[in-house]
């Protein structure tokens, strides 16, 4: 039994903006797979609460004109990684949505309520954050764009205003296109857990194969929001498909990312894997889109 | 004969179609819920506890404080009473507690309409503590001037000590051209994890009787320590346990149905249910022990043992539940499973301010084995012996006898066992193959052995009584003491029976539910005793009545008795085999007779004395991933000498289960404790890593089936036995892919990143 005060269902986009400005001191829901728990455990006892779960809109995948991909909101994990657009497209963001939890949660679990609820370990955002994704806001006064490195503000804190809700994910064509990625969840258990780190890499490699056109990495839990690191992206564009390019890019990761020491894990471990992961992501990366090793 | 067979389980089709009771299932709609207020110190007083605000919320029927209850101290381990006050359990807790033994102790309740209600009210709870030093480490805790937890005791933390002496360590030690091989070894505290958490509902009924529903392993234990706990005769007290979903040890203790009693009591006996969370399932229910060891061997060159010393801590937490029986139980296998001439051997069970340990599936043995078979693997690496025929020569001999259980070693099991695990899992090939690897990823192949005792006679009573009581049909209804908690007794129950009677399994119809008012005594379940304890009670107790209706059989068909028999449910003449009647037509007639009639029943109780040595091994393969710190179990084979399957998948399914948490113990499972605070810092299923499906490999099972001459069925104990061996063949595989011996589980990524880091093998890659 949850302490809940007052729920308010929205039916619509536009209804979703009218609660919010009439029920500021309401939470958003979506699934629910973390609010349910803050209620459970007392935090958020006798909240009021929004529900966007039953906006129909807000879920699929679709492609618009210029080749951008439209993830709405509410598109489950389960839902992404099974979606034919995701699978072609963007393939390492449908496996990064399969690490989340268990089958349950991926059911109930959303894309816009894993990058909102603005925490580091969340497994689609590294991945959405290596492939400069742009978050779509909906308010009173229409749609905002922002990109996902300026969404998260801090632990917890995303630049979500009063008046909106997140209503979709996009993917530049520029972003994706010529790219392969590969994510590693470095977690303690093969499922139902939250990272230890996590890493997503993705590259754009020359016709022949054997140069590095572009990198981009993006880590979970090596710092209070994911991170990029670009001192890594930056040391290997140009470079030669060669371990001793990935020994760079790991080299950089290493630079940038700035790990704490909790009792989930210390900093010394940490950092061992995060470089380990560099490396091994690139040459998955690599891998995938041909790459020929010199 | 239905023993032996592939049966399906009895209660199989109630609990996949949801039709199984359990006791929330039960719990009447209208009892009241609780909450309990755990303490945020880990040792000190409550001074004062202001319940004004709490209540005063909507919906709340009462609060109670440790000021409240009865100043009663009592006993909550699981072991049937005693009457020499000596062996008696250590009663040193009260039903909620003003003197606080660590973080998340009990020290008030709140008993209301609903759990929002009951939350609200626990929130508002405000209490005042005096604090004190707290101690978490028990070898810091055993030590001069260390806080003591329970001043009322004249022990200064130390519950107790034992020891054994064999030969003479001091002089044996002596001998010229011995190696001495020494090390550490040390277990964490674990949590069962079963999937339902403890729950009980108490209601008085009948003038004034207290009925205590629960998810429990040992009703009839449980309705003295109620009885106890409230000071009443033990007669006014009734137990009713239904299905059960696990216990694994947990829920062999009265861990909340005494608070429960006395909370409906305080309510005028109006039904209060409390159903425990998963957090307070990790933090006030029991734990295993975590146990540091140190163990220090003189071997002679040729690898045999001339003397050996163990000293071992047993972590007790914050109150004595199981206490010392535990680490005494792991102290005395130490010299059974490789025998030395001079040994010297000594257990502390020491108090410290953290969650109470108690019993755990297989009762100190995971953490001896682990020690132990650490230890051997260092002995085996220093002498560069192999590991396998190290085993089979220093283990224990066929013809061993122990003096105390009275158990001797009839087969050659060990070997047996071996033999059988070596051929599953391929490992002469693999051993070899696996020698010096260099590279990032390398594999090993590992091995330990175990020994288990079947119940706990000579160091408790081993009753267990049956009631059989038959229909007009000619089928039975069965009654034991003995519970089932989702191992399946009910099913090799049934079995029994229908073999011991005459009847097909069928008709055997298991009253799976315990009622103390009903129910013959019997403790329950732990110790891996039932198959065999209440073996010989259901034999007996078939007998008697098989007896019975032979007599009848013999009035009905004038035939002699020792010419008749039962078989299938029919009387058959065994000269011309014969069916003369069924059991049916018998029992109907017999019943409604004029003349004869009776209501055919049998009912008696059998006292074991004797104990049964049940054996196994397991051998693991992994793959570890050096710069990642992750091991890959790749492939584990268990090879049990339970003596004769009585129900050979239900078997299986105990040594998968088994092996799981075996696996979990090795890789992923600790309770973490703040050092600062006291405080449990992973009381939940994402920060507690109890490992998942995608962990396991396929579980390799295998039986040698020696029959055990004692049990009237050839059985021995299964239960607990397949957790004990897993751990340290996991770690003696890890040690033979990258030579680094890791001594203290679990062997998780963190603790492979620090001895990878110490051994400098990243810099060798």
């Amino acid at each position: 039994m949850y302490d809940i005060n007052h729920i308010y269902e929205a039916k619509s986009v536009e209804d979703a903006v009218r609660l919010r400005m009439e029920q500021p001191q309401a939470t958003i829901i979506a699934g629910g797979s973390d609010l349910l728990i803050s209620i459970r455990a007392g935090d958020l006892a006798g909240c009021d609460l929004i529900s966007i779960y039953m906006i129909d809109e807000l879920r699929g995948v679709s492609l618009d004109d210029d080749g951008t991909i439209r993830i709405g909101s509410l598109t489950s994990f389960a839902a992404l990684t099974k979606d034919d657009i995701i699978q072609k497209h963007v393939p390492v963001l449908g496996e990064a949505a399969d690490k989340v939890g268990g089958p349950q949660i991926r059911n109930i679990g959303t894309i816009g309520g894993n990058t909102c609820n603005g925490v580091t370990s969340a497994d689609t955002a590294s991945t959405l954050m290596a492939y400069d994704a742009i978050i779509e806001l909906t308010g009173s006064e229409g749609k905002r764009l922002v990109p996902i490195e300026e969404f998260y503000l801090g632990a917890k804190r995303v630049d979500l205003r009063p008046d909106e809700i997140q209503s979709a994910i996009l993917i530049r064509p520029e972003s994706y296109q010529g790219y392969e990625g590969y994510y590693y969840k470095y977690a303690m258990r093969g499922a139902m857990d939250i990272a230890t780190s996590g890493c997503s890499v993705n590259v754009k490699l020359s016709e022949d194969k054997k140069t590095i056109v572009d990198a981009r990495i993006c880590y979970g839990v090596a710092g209070p929001i994911p991170m990029r690191t670009r001192s890594a992206e930056q040391a290997v564009k140009g470079l030669p498909v060669s371990k001793e390019t990935v020994e760079a890019f790991a080299a950089g990761a290493l630079q940038d990312v700035n790990p704490r020491t909790s009792w989930r894990a210390t900093k010394e471990f940490r950092l061992h894997i995060q470089g380990e992961l560099a490396r091994r992501c690139l040459t998955e990366s690599i891998n995938r889109a041909g790459g020929v090793w010199s | 004969m239905e023993v032996g067979k592939c049966l399906k389980r009895v209660d199989a089709f109630d609990k996949v179609t949801g039709r199984a009771k359990y006791t929330d299932d039960m719990c009447p709609k209208h009892a009241y819920v609780t909450r309990i207020l755990h303490s945020t110190i880990a040792h000190g007083r409550v001074l004062s506890i202001d319940t004004s605000e709490a209540e005063k919320i909507e919906g709340v029927v009462k609060v109670l404080t440790c000021f409240d209850v009865p100043d009663i101290p009592f006993p909550t381990a699981g072991h049937p009473w005693t009457t020499v006050p000596a062996h008696q359990d250590v009663a040193d807790r009260k039903l909620l507690n003003e003197h606080v033994r660590h973080y998340g102790d009990e020290v008030a309740a709140v008993v209301a309409e609903d759990y929002v209600a009951a939350d609200r009210a626990i929130r508002a709870l405000k209490v005042e503590y005096e604090e004190y030093p707290f101690v978490i480490d028990p070898i810091e805790a055993a030590k001069e001037g260390a806080p003591v937890i329970h001043p009322e005791r004249q022990d200064n933390n130390i519950l107790a000590h034992s020891d054994i002496r064999i030969g003479n360590y001091q002089e044996a030690i002596k001998e010229p051209g011995l190696i001495k091989v020494e090390g550490w070894y040390y277990t964490p505290t674990v949590q069962h994890a079963h999937i339902e958490n403890h729950i009980c509902y108490a209601y008085q009924e009948q003038g004034g009787r207290m009925t205590v529903v629960t998810s429990t392993q040992i009703p009839h234990i449980v309705r003295r320590v109620v009885a106890q706990a409230l000071g009443w005769s033990w007669g006014k007290v009734r137990i009713i346990k239904p299905y059960v979903g696990g216990g694994f040890g947990n829920k062999q203790d009265a861990l909340y149905e005494p608070l429960c009693a006395w909370l409906s009591l305080q309510v005028g006996g109006h039904p209060v249910k409390l159903d425990v969370s998963r957090e307070e399932t990790f933090v006030n229910n029991r734990v295993r022990h975590a146990m540091p060891c140190h163990i220090i061997s003189w071997v002679r060159p040729d690898g045999t043992f001339a003397a050996r010393k163990f000293e071992l801590w047993s972590d007790q937490g914050a109150y004595a539940s199981h206490g010392h029986s535990v680490a005494g139980k792991a102290l005395g296998s130490y010299p059974q499973i490789y025998p030395c001439d001079n040994i010297e051997a000594d257990a502390w069970t020491v108090y410290t301010n953290k969650p109470t340990a108690g019993a755990m599936r297989a009762y100190g043995m995971p953490q001896a084995t682990f020690h132990n078979e650490c230890h051997v693997e260092e002995i085996v690496t220093k002498l560069n012996l192999d590991p396998v025929e190290f085993r089979r020569k220093n283990s224990m001999p066929v013809g061993y006898y122990d003096d105390f259980s009275k158990n001797e070693l009839y087969h050659d099991s060990f070997n047996d066992c071996l033999d059988k695990a070596i051929e599953l899992i391929d490992y002469d090939r693999k051993f070899e193959l696996y020698k010096n690897q260099t590279g990032p990823v390398r594999r090993g192949i590992g091995t330990s052995l175990f020994w288990y005792n079947t119940a706990v006679w000579p160091i408790s009573i081993e009753t267990s009584s049956c009631r059989m009581i038959m229909n007009q049909d000619g089928s039975i209804q069965l009654m034991t003491g003995e519970t089932e908690i989702g191992q399946g007794c009910d099913t090799v129950f049934a079995q029994m029976a229908a073999d011991t009677v005459g009847l097909k399994v069928e008709d055997v119809h298991v009253v799976t539910n315990q009622d103390t008012d009903v129910t013959p005594y019997g403790a329950g379940a732990y110790a891996s005793r039932q198959t065999y304890v209440g073996g010989f009670a259901i034999k007996q107790t078939g007998e008697l009545l098989k007896e019975k209706i032979l007599g009848h059989a013999h009035t009905l068909t004038r035939m002699p008795v020792d010419i008749l028999d039962i078989v299938e449910g029919n009387i058959v003449r065994k000269t011309d085999n014969r069916v003369l009647m069924s059991l049916g037509e018998l029992a109907t007639k017999i019943l409604y007779d004029f003349e004869l009639s009776e209501h055919m029943a049998a009912e008696s109780t059998y006292s074991v004395k004797s104990n049964a040595y049940s054996f196994g091994v397991s051998i693991a393969e992994v793959e570890v991933d050096i710069p990642l710190c992750k091991v890959e179990l790749l492939n584990i084979v268990n090879v049990h000498d339970c003596g004769i399957l009585i129900n050979p998948p239900l078997a299986e399914a105990q040594v998968h289960g088994g092996m799981s948490m075996g696996i979990g113990f090795g890789l992923y499972e600790e309770l973490l404790v703040d050092k600062k605070t006291g405080r449990v810092l992973n009381d939940n299923l994402l920060d507690y890593k109890l490992c998942t499906t995608m962990d396991h490999p396929d579980l390799m099972v295998d039986f040698a089936e020696n029959p055990e001459p004692t049990s009237p069925f050839g059985t021995k104990a299964l239960g607990e036995p397949p957790a004990c061996s897993p751990a340290p063949a996991i770690r003696n595989a890890i040690l033979h892919a990258t030579g680094v011996a890791i001594n203290s589980l679990p062997i998780n990524p963190h603790k492979l990143f620090a001895a990878f880091t110490e051994a400098g093998l990243f810099e060798t890659l």
